[in-house]
Parts: C-alpha cells; sequence; structure tokens
C-alpha cells in the first residue's frame, strides 16, 4: 500500500489496554487537528474482545486531502502504553516511524530508535492520579511529532475533559509537552548530533 | 444538538441529529449495537424538543409503534441492526401495504444471526430488498461518510414523507462509530418535504385514492378523517377486497408510485467513468475503499472509474448504465459474499465482464484488494 499513499497523510495509533482511556484520547486528538487546526481527519476505533482487558486501539488519520480510507495500513506514528500494544502494533509501524511508549509498562522496546517516557509513573506522583497517563502521552506526542498543536490540544482538553477535571487534564497535557521535549533533545543527542561529535 | 458549525462526530451521532434537524418527532427502538447511539442521542434530544422516545420491549414492537405514531401525524423513526432488522420485517411489510411513512436506520453489522456485534459488513444489502413477502418496492439508500449520515436522514424522511413509504437508511458499523468533522447547516438550509396533505371533506375523503403521481393524500388519524387501515390487500377506500382488479389496482399502485419516479429517487455519485473500460461499483463505506483503489489505478495508467450508488434500492439503472458505456469491467467490490453484484449482472449488457471483491471477515476491504483485481482483469 505505500505507493499508493500520499505524502501528506499520517496514520497514527493510540494503543494499551481498556480503561487506559485511548478512545477518549483519539477523539481529544482528532478533535484538535480536525476542528481547532482544520485539517481532514478520521478517527476509527477498534472494540469488541479486544476492549475487554486485551489491547485497544484507536486510530486518527491526518490528510490536508479528503480521507478516503479510513482506516490504517502503516503507521506513521504509534503511541503504546503496555507492553503487549507495543508488542502486536509494531509491526505495523513503517519503517522510520514514530514509537512512543510508556516506560511504567514497556520494558522490553523493540527497537531502540524509541521515545521511553513514563506517563502513568510521572501522572501518579506529579498530578496525583494515573488516569491523566492518556492525556499526558498526547501532550509528549504533540511535542515529539508536531502533527498537533500544544494549545489546540489545550482547547479541546478544557472543552471536552469531565467537568472537575480540567486542571488536572490541563496539567498533565503540558507536562506531557515538557516531557516530549526532553525526549526529543535526548533522542537527537544519542541519533543525530552525538555521530557527527565523533 | 451541536450549534457549532463545524463538529468532529460519529456517523451514528450525525445520524440522529440528522433526525432532529428533519423534525422527526418520535422515535421507538430497542437498543442493539452498533446501532445503539442514535437511540441514545434521540432519547436525550426529542423530549427537550416536545417529541417522544420510548424504548420498545423489543424491535417488533418498535416498528409497530413508530408505524402507528406516523399514522397519527409524527415523523418516526427507529434504528437498528441485523438482528432487529430481521425482527422488523413483518411489519416493515405493513408500512408497504399500508402506505404509512416512517424511516428505518441499519446499521449493518454482521450475520446471520446475532452474527459479530460489533464488526462490519453489508450483508443486509438484499434483506433490505427483499425482508418481507410479497411484491413491493422499497426505497433503501445508503452514506459513505459522516456528514452524508446527517443529510441521507433527511432525505430519508423526505423521500419517505412524499412517497408515502418506509425508507431505510443503510449504514454499517465502521461509519456508525467513525469520526469525522461535519458542517452542520443552519436550519434555514435544510429543505423538509411534508406528506401530501387531504384537503377533501372527510366524506369524500378516500385514503387510498388512485391519483396522477399513485402517490394518495394522507390523512392523519385525529384530525377528523373516519377511515380504515388494514394490511390486507384492499381498495381505495381502505377496505380488504378479493376483487382481481381491485387487487390488481392496488399492487399496481404500490410499484408504480416508486418505479415511476425513479429519477427523482435515484441518486449516485461517479467519478472519472465517462471514459473509463474499468468501473468499479461499491456504496457505503467501501465506496471510500474504492475511491481511493481508483485513484491508485488512475496513478498506474488504468482507465478506471467508480460508480457509488446513494439509492440502492430501486438501483440507479439509468445512470448505471451511462457510467459503464464504455466498460469493458465492472468490479463490484462488497462486504458479504456477492449479493448487489447479481444486480449489476442483471443490469450489465453481456459484453461487460462483471467480477467481485468480496469481504466477509469482519473487517472493512483494503484499498489494494480492489487494485489487485484490477491488475488481475483489467
Amino acid at each position: 500500500m505505500s505507493e499508493s499513499k500520499d505524502t501528506k497523510r499520517i496514520e497514527i495509533r493510540l494503543s494499551g489496554s481498556g480503561g487506559q482511556g485511548l478512545i477518549f484520547a483519539g477523539i481529544l486528538l482528532a478533535e484538535a487537528i480536525g476542528i481547532y487546526g482544520d485539517k481532514n481527519v478520521a478517527q476509527t476505533q477498534s472494540y469488541g474482545p479486544e476492549a475487554r482487558g486485551g489491547a485497544s486501539r484507536s486510530d486518527v488519520v491526518i490528510s490536508e486531502d479528503i480521507i478516503f480510507y479510513p482506516k490504517t495500513t502503516e503507521l506513521d506514528i504509534l503511541l503504546a502504553l503496555t507492553q503487549e500494544a507495543c508488542d502486536s502494533y509494531y509491526p505495523a509501524l513503517k519503517g522510520g516511524g514514530t514509537l512512543i511508549v510508556d516506560s511504567t509498562y514497556v520494558s522490553q522496546v523493540p527497537t531502540d530508535k524509541v521515545y521511553s517516557i513514563p506517563f502513568t509513573r510521572i501522572a501518579r506522583e506529579k498530578i496525583g492520579t494515573p488516569v491523566v497517563a492518556n492525556v499526558m502521552s498526547l501532550g509528549a506526542l504533540a511535542a515529539i511529532t508536531k502533527v498537533v498543536k500544544l494549545d489546540e490540544l489545550e482547547q479541546v482538553v478544557l472543552s471536552r475533559a469531565p467537568r472537575g477535571t480540567e486542571d488536572k487534564n490541563k496539567a498533565a497535557l503540558n507536562e506531557g509537552f515538557e516531557l516530549g521535549e526532553k525526549a526529543v533533545k535526548d533522542y537527537r543527542a544519542k541519533f543525530i548530533d552525538a555521530p557527527r561529535r565523533q | 444538538m451541536p450549534e457549532a458549525k463545524y463538529r468532529l462526530l460519529q456517523g451514528n451521532e450525525a445520524c440522529a441529529y440528522g433526525a432532529v434537524a428533519a423534525k422527526t418527532e418520535f422515535f421507538a427502538g430497542y437498543p442493539i449495537t452498533p446501532s445503539t447511539e442514535i437511540a441514545e442521542i434521540l432519547a436525550y434530544e426529542l423530549p427537550r424538543r416536545g417529541g417522544r422516545f420510548i424504548q420498545m420491549e423489543d424491535e417488533i414492537g418498535s416498528i409497530a409503534a413508530i408505524i402507528g405514531a406516523s399514522a397519527a401525524g409524527a415523523k418516526s423513526m427507529t434504528a437498528t441492526s441485523g438482528p432487529g432488522f430481521s425482527l422488523m420485517q413483518e411489519n416493515l411489510g405493513y408500512a408497504y401495504m399500508t402506505e404509512i411513512p416512517c424511516v428505518i436506520v441499519n446499521v449493518q453489522r454482521g450475520g446471520p444471526s446475532t452474527g459479530l456485534p460489533t464488526k462490519v459488513a453489508q450483508a443486509d444489502t438484499m434483506q433490505a430488498k427483499w425482508g418481507t413477502h410479497g411484491d413491493y418496492y422499497p426505497i433503501v439508500i445508503a452514506a459513505s461518510n459522516v456528514s452524508e449520515c446527517f443529510h441521507m436522514t433527511i432525505r430519508a424522511f423526505n423521500l419517505s414523507e412524499k412517497y408515502r413509504s418506509p425508507v431505510i437508511l443503510l449504514l454499517d458499523e465502521v461509519l456508525g462509530h467513525m469520526r469525522e468533522r461535519i458542517r452542520i447547516p443552519e436550519e434555514d438550509e435544510i429543505e423538509l418535504v411534508m406528506r401530501p396533505k387531504a384537503t377533501v371533506p372527510p366524506g369524500w375523503y378516500k385514503p387510498y385514492e388512485l391519483t396522477a403521481t399513485n402517490i394518495s393524500p394522507m390523512a392523519n388519524y385525529g384530525e377528523g378523517y373516519r377511515f380504515h387501515i388494514t394490511g390486507l390487500t384492499h381498495d381505495a377506500q381502505g377496505y380488504p377486497t378479493s376483487d382481481p382488479v381491485q387487487i390488481k389496482t392496488k399492487l399496481d399502485k404500490l410499484k408504480n408510485k416508486i418505479m415511476l419516479n425513479t429519477d427523482d429517487i435515484c441518486t449516485f455519485r461517479e467519478d472519472n467513468t465517462e471514459f473509463a473500460g474499468i468501473v468499479v461499483v461499491a456504496y457505503g463505506t467501501v465506496a471510500r475503499v474504492a475511491q481511493q483503489a481508483v485513484s491508485i489505478a488512475r496513478r498506474r495508467r488504468f482507465r478506471i472509474g467508480l460508480f457509488q450508488p446513494e439509492t440502492i434500492w430501486p438501483f440507479p439503472e439509468k445512470g448505471f448504465l451511462k457510467a459503464i458505456e464504455h466498460a469493458r469491467l465492472v468490479i463490484v467490490a462488497e462486504l458479504n459474499q456477492g449479493q448487489l453484484i447479481h444486480e449489476i449482472r442483471r443490469i450489465a449488457p453481456p459484453k461487460v465482464n462483471v467480477v467481485g471483491t468480496f469481504r466477509y471477515d469482519g473487517e472493512l476491504m483494503n484499498p489494494s484488494e480492489i487494485v489487485n483485481k484490477v491488475r488481475e482483469f483489467g
């Protein structure tokens, strides 16, 4: 399918296990890009047996052109919040694609070209609850991939977050963005700048 | 109802808001995946607007309720999926026979029986046409994106009211649950059609009077007109008849009111069919897959186009024949073991090779599956 893809098309998968809020994260991401970012977007999800305990996922396709085929074929970006999701979906990530994992749960990564951030642990320690790990990971995804702007995400988070959780979600989003920026620096130092210094 | 002009909505949500925009006054249903969001939203939206929502004991009761509400003048709708659609067939026939407008949304999932509640299929394509017994001519339309879910729900009501007939809107699991950007139109941008009203004095009224258009003006219960409604074959007065002339008149009327108006009822989309040697036929979500496949194949220098029926039944025969004027190959892509292909084979001239690409494992077809067919046969 690679030959069929227009270069403007970006395919993203947010994955983990049922209950981690990945469908919700997919909606937030799609709305930030589609409504506040003014690009075409299609969000689909896989549910059924998978959503009950096993790997769960939410896919977002972004394009400047009309999106005909709404599902993903080769991922440009994979966010994996569990080891199982990372193992299941890494083969769908295309060569050179971006892998972001929650190192709280993902201990074995299939490649060293990965952005590893302990979202759940930091959410628990800094925000006081692990449930905002999904929103935190979106912040990091924005900083790392630049497919969405932080302020676009912030507007959606504030409008869609359950009442009373806005502050925690906003804090998680900003924390995630900072973690993402730091991860980008580390990644650059390791793979881009380091070889040049030798 | 969303106020912002642009919203990110699921197909099911857009369908429900389309029903609100069409001024639906009554919804009766029984929740079933993957259609439940439609009922859920209308349970919230309709009572706030003076409408009624009722969760019935099953789908048999649901369609009975909407037929009754429509006979009393309310624009009525239900939403379901395969197993519920099967239960509705008997009363659906009653609505065709009694010529009572109503809208039935079927968000298709895998079957037969309870099948695949959370997986996609288009395997009710033929059931939508032949599901109930007897001779009748259903109007069945299908959406392929979230925006169309909104607008086609309105169109379903308009056709239903205009032709005094049930209208079936076919969606599918992928479309029902997919989120896309949609522009919610202003109220004054939406055109609504109302059923032809009875204007003669009550004593003169014939509920099934044969008119030039084959569509009889409709008096609603409670408006002062006294008349009889029955599922038995009836005369112009609505009373059961066994007179062969009256029987034939009734069945011709049911046929002609639809089949003499196909130019109005049948709509379709086409892309690059004008000089196409190959035409892909697909509806619903698969039409999007086919559109992608056609773009890929065209880049590889195939002279290929897409024909997407928006009205499935009656099939837009005239438009299709024009679209395949120069075609030697027609590829029918469906999420079933081959249903619409029978209609395509019936219509296509013998010189045209009609082949199918079918997927029925619960997953949406991939564009490459269609492209491979193009390579194989093109």
